[in-house]
């Protein structure tokens, strides 16, 4: 599904991934761990096409497309959902009217209807109870006024109404307590495990710590230091990596 | 024309971001034309305005709002030539004056709104807003003079201005004044100019929206601010859509 080949990109001229490779395949959760500024929010930045994060080597194919010839918006419609750490305040517009815009705008890309406004509302309702997130809230400002918490959970409503195939959620689980923690896991579970004939899925989890693993078991781990993947293992590499540190199994 | 009423100019403050040409065209004697409004006690009033091309030149406004009036007042300026509205308002006891108003517009033109709010009593309140859209060589100002007189305590008066230049060329201007002369009192200023949000942009294209209308609906939320005191909800969706369909013609 995911296709990433000796990827080297750069912020503000200073290289940041240097020869980066990676393959995702439908069905699997990935989970990318490392240390701080080893790259791992260039990396989601740089798959959503983010303005100033410049690749200058290597390829990404997605579900057979050129991923970097796409605009950020194309690569979204292509079904590449970006979660992001820290999202972004907008006053003025809300969740509703927000969300509709890019459901549609996305539906149109793809050829497909646009989706009326009662079924909209349908559909929002269904994956705001999913993430237990109170519906009134999505007729608020986007993210105006959020908890830390209730912007990532709200993160994952969005992706459950955009229902893409390929989800690369970067720090999802910080700033969330232990119960949302759990809410938030189940809600990737509902929305990106891969269902018996159903789409093609997969999940590609930037993380800091092991915790959201618990409930989101990933298939692979691997640990990105210094720009590129220095290590790849199953489960119990995360488990390592909580017990030993970064440097001990990376090294 | 007549030579005893001089045209103003550049020189003088109330005018310094004005277009010169343009004031060198005006008509002395129109421009001395002022509209007066009166509102008795208690009584309140609601006008919009929309300064077009069936409107432009200088117009000029003066409210008299007794005890416990509420003057409201929201307009767009939008015409393709200078356009100004000078809004002069004296605020007795207890009174409240709301000004919302949006400078939208490209080409040469320069579009402001002059205010002077005169608290002149005690308790007396006033909110103004301005937001301006600017593209091509157009300029965009909102001179807003707030007058305390001495003893009007409890006044409280807040302007706020912000702009967004979608295009290099474009400019804006604000000039608060304040003249303060009692010491209880609230008087709350803030402008900024700057361009359109990138990180809202890209975060909005990661949900898919296409950049022109992630830059509509930025815009649209931006100029909504100022008629967010409008009561009448009809009359407020009309003049929104008023202001968002003169952007035809930028770059959105």
């Amino acid at each position: 599904m995911l296709r990433i080949d000796n990827l080297h990109a750069t912020v503000g001229g200073k290289e940041i991934l240097k020869g980066l490779s990676l393959t995702l395949n439908p069905g699997e959760v990935h989970a990318i761990m490392g240390p701080n500024g080893a790259g791992k929010s260039t990396l989601g930045y740089v798959l959503g096409g983010r303005p100033g994060y410049e690749v200058t080597g290597g390829t990404v194919t997605f579900r057979g497309q050129d991923l970097l010839a796409l605009d950020p918006h194309e690569r979204a419609a292509t079904g590449l959902f970006l979660g992001f750490q820290y999202p972004v305040e907008i006053p003025g517009v809300s969740f509703v009217q927000f969300l509709r815009e890019a459901l549609n705008a996305q539906r149109r890309t793809r050829g497909e209807e646009s989706l009326s406004g009662g079924e909209f509302l349908k559909l929002a309702r269904a994956k705001a109870g999913l993430l237990k997130l109170d519906m009134e809230m999505l007729k608020r400002p986007v993210n105006v006024g959020f908890s830390g918490g209730e912007k990532k959970r709200a993160e994952m409503v969005q992706m459950g109404i955009l229902d893409p195939a390929l989800a690369i959620l970067d720090e999802t689980d910080s700033g969330l307590d232990i119960d949302a923690l759990r809410v938030v896991g189940e809600g990737i579970n509902a929305i990106m495990r891969q269902q018996d004939g159903g789409p093609d899925k997969a999940v590609l989890l930037i993380t800091h710590y092991q915790r959201l693993l618990d409930y989101v078991k990933p298939d692979f781990v691997h640990v990105l230091a210094g720009g590129r993947i220095v290590k790849s293992g199953g489960p119990e590499l995360a488990l390592q990596l909580e017990a030993e540190g970064y440097e001990a199994v990376a090294a | 024309m007549n030579q005893v009423l001089a045209l103003p100019t550049t020189h003088d403050e109330a005018w310094r971001y004005a277009d010169p040409a343009a004031l060198a065209a005006l008509d002395a004697g129109e421009l001395d034309q002022w509209r007066d409004i009166t509102l008795a006690p208690g009584e309140a009033t609601c006008r919009v305005l929309v300064l077009d091309d069936a409107s432009p030149g200088v117009q000029r406004l003066r409210l008299t709002l007794a005890q416990g009036a509420r003057g409201a007042m929201f307009a767009i300026a939008s015409a393709s030539a200078y356009t100004r509205l000078e809004v002069e308002v004296r605020l007795a006891r207890g009174a409240h004056f709301e000004f919302g108003g949006v400078t939208v517009g490209g080409g040469e033109a320069t579009r402001e709104f002059v205010t002077r709010v005169i608290h002149a009593e005690p308790e007396a309140t006033s909110n103004q807003v301005v937001r301006s859209v600017h593209w091509g060589r157009a300029t965009g100002n909102f001179l807003g003079a707030v007058h305390v007189a001495r003893d009007a305590q409890k006044t409280d008066a807040a302007q706020n201005f912000r702009a967004i230049l979608l295009e290099k060329g474009a400019s804006a201007n604000a000039k608060p004044e304040l003249e303060i002369f009692a010491d209880d009192v609230k008087c709350a200023h803030g402008a900024a100019i700057g361009a359109l949000d990138d990180t809202a942009g890209f975060y909005m294209a990661a949900r898919g929206i296409p950049p022109e209308v992630a830059r509509r609906l930025l815009v649209r939320a931006f100029i909504a601010d100022a008629f967010v005191a409008l009561e009448d909800e009809a009359q407020r969706d009309d003049l929104l859509e008023q202001a968002v369909a003169r952007l035809e013609g930028s770059r959105l």
